[in-house]
């Protein structure tokens, strides 16, 4: 039988993917922060703010979108900048390259991982909310989720690329990338409604890539809105950062250990 | 035959620093090559710069007829690589790592005979991270196998190795040679060279201070053996015959002559003590080993 790689780049990307998705699958720590977490957090909400209807929206509703944001930089940005620092230091990757596979490949095949792992996690929630809570969206705007998502999805795999290049090593990579998320989390309207929130910090929360995949993703599932649920603007913004990423991941990425770790 | 490696007038300068100062090595196809020398010397300079992990200052290099500055996926199809520090995949079990890394390769080997070949049947199904220090570099071996490399790149392969993992990978890299693979080795154990290698360079200070085969390098097939024993009571070296008391060196209980002409020698010293019905209980001659040889090379370099 033919090997991925006598098979073709497209053949070659999906092996990388299936066994990059094998191990994110395996670590326990990927699997409670992408898949768990956001599913607890739907229960707390419900369970600290309530389920009634506001403007007639269930208020769960409004907690899925936000929380469905944070599963996809969980899965994108948080994974991918903790793994490719531990293989990068660890000479995994260096090791790869020893290796006839182009490097595009291990990008394409681990962003892939992500994307995947990211429609899961949106699917995960917005099956639980619709069964527990009774959550709704529009069926005319379900590929608007699931584009918006993929979209996310990407610019927070490029965006984890870039950041990677600041992590010297691995022990960082956790601490950094959630004291970069969790702020913007809370300014975002992941953790707390856009409405509770000062207009100037609004605005602040508007320069991030964060707000603009959460608010994508409110306007989406929210049932006042007509249309297949892409809001063109905010995919604008999360394509400029991806292009800002990309530009710092190709100048400053490296297969290689850090010198001075 | 063209060479697998050729290497002319390699240099690498960092700044001021010169790693490696104008180096010329050729490698034959099917020999196993090492290249010795103390921490710092140059040697995995070399070898990243011939794996086409680091760039060169000048010079001109070829591997397997191709610069590999510029090497694309068909040079590596054709290279293996054990890196110095590469940990194992932690999540998967040893064939799954080698499913993933056949799948890099246009015609990789069999992913069972290749965990044979390194004796890792028993723990086919153990996850990286669970695997010892030895049975991670064997699955790195492994994993430099899979794509059925012509030449095979080993950096310093058995670092940390107790004794007898040391002679578990050497029974692997010995399995190499049979499989008609060339072997570029870096070691700084001179046992390790000695039992392996067909050829040995040493490099010291970024230059290759002497090459030869284990036998022959640095001169030791020709450098002076020494013959020690220890006299018995009552019998001083003063006694010797003349031709003997020449060859003294060294002070102490034990005397040490030092000779080119060890057979002789010993035959002058057997016919002394036997006509004087001595017994020299603990005589014992040696020839200089490549630890020696080494030292002496490393360590005149500045």
């Amino acid at each position: 039988m033919k090997t991925p790689a006598a098979r073709g780049p497209l053949f070659l990307v999906l092996h990388q993917a299936r066994y990059d998705l094998l191990a994110v699958l395996r670590n326990r720590q990927a699997r409670f922060f992408t898949l768990i977490l956001p599913v607890l957090f739907l229960f707390i909400f419900v369970g600290i703010f309530g389920n009634h209807v506001v403007a007639g929206v269930k208020l769960s509703t409004t907690y899925v979108p936000g929380l469905s944001a944070l599963g996809v930089i969980s899965a994108s940005f948080i994974n991918l900048v903790i793994s490719i620092t531990v293989q990068r230091e660890e000479g995994i990757l260096k090791r790869r390259r020893a290796t006839p596979v182009p490097a595009w490949v291990l990008i394409a095949g681990r962003t892939l991982t992500a994307v995947v792992m990211s429609l899961a996690v949106v699917t995960v929630l917005l099956s639980i909310g619709r069964i527990v809570f009774g959550v709704t969206l529009r069926t005319a705007a379900l590929p608007g989720v699931a584009f918006t998502v993929v979209v996310g999805s990407i610019t927070f795999c490029v965006l984890g690329y870039a950041l990677s290049t600041a992590i010297h090593n691995e022990d960082a990579a956790q601490p950094m990338v959630q004291a970069i998320m969790l702020p913007l989390y809370f300014i975002s309207g992941i953790f707390i409604a856009n409405s509770n929130i000062p207009s100037w910090l609004q605005h602040v929360a508007l320069v991030f890539p964060v707000a603009h995949l959460a608010d994508g993703l409110h306007d989406a599932y929210n049932p006042m809105l007509t249309g297949i649920g892409i809001v063109w603007t905010d995919i604008g913004v999360l394509a400029i950062w991806a292009a800002i990423g990309l530009a710092i991941a190709l100048w400053r990425f490296s297969w290689v250990p850090n010198p001075t770790s | 035959m063209e060479p697998v490696v050729s290497v002319r007038g390699l240099r690498k300068s960092y700044g001021p620093f010169e790693a490696v100062a104008g180096i010329d090595l050729e490698v034959e196809r099917g020999e196993i090559f090492a290249f010795l020398g103390p921490n710092g010397a140059g040697k995995t300079t070399t070898v990243e710069i011939l794996e086409g992990f680091r760039d060169r200052t000048a010079g001109e290099v070829s591997v397997l007829g191709v610069d590999p500055a510029h090497a694309g996926s068909s040079w590596r199809n054709r290279v293996g690589a054990v890196l110095q520090e590469s940990s194992a995949e932690p999540g998967f079990t040893v064939r799954e790592c080698l499913q993933l890394y056949s799948g890099y390769y246009l015609e990789p080997r069999d992913i069972d005979e290749t965990i044979a070949l390194v004796g890792l049947e028993e723990k086919a199904e153990t996850k990286g991270a669970q695997l010892s220090g030895g049975q991670r570099r064997r699955l790195d071996v492994a994993l430099a196998l899979i794509g059925d490399p012509e030449l095979i790149f080993l950096d310093e392969p058995t670092t940390g190795f107790d004794p007898s993992a040391r002679r578990t990978a050497w029974h692997v890299i010995e399995g190499l040679r049979q499989l008609g693979k060339t072997v570029f080795l870096t070691t700084h154990y001179m046992d390790e060279a000695e039992h392996l290698a067909d050829r040995i360079a040493v490099i010291a200070g970024g230059r290759i201070v002497a090459e030869g085969t284990p036998g022959s390098l640095g001169g030791r097939n020709t450098m002076a053996a020494t013959i020690s024993f220890t006299l018995p009571e009552g019998v001083g070296a003063d006694e010797l015959p003349e031709e003997l008391r020449g060859l003294l060196s060294g002070a102490g209980e034990r005397v040490t002559l030092t000779t080119h002409t060890p057979l002789i020698h010993v035959r002058d010293l057997a016919d002394w003590a036997i006509g004087r019905e001595l017994d020299l209980s603990d005589l014992a001659l040696r020839r200089p080993t490549l630890e020696d040889v080494y030292l002496n090379l490393t360590e005149s370099t500045p």
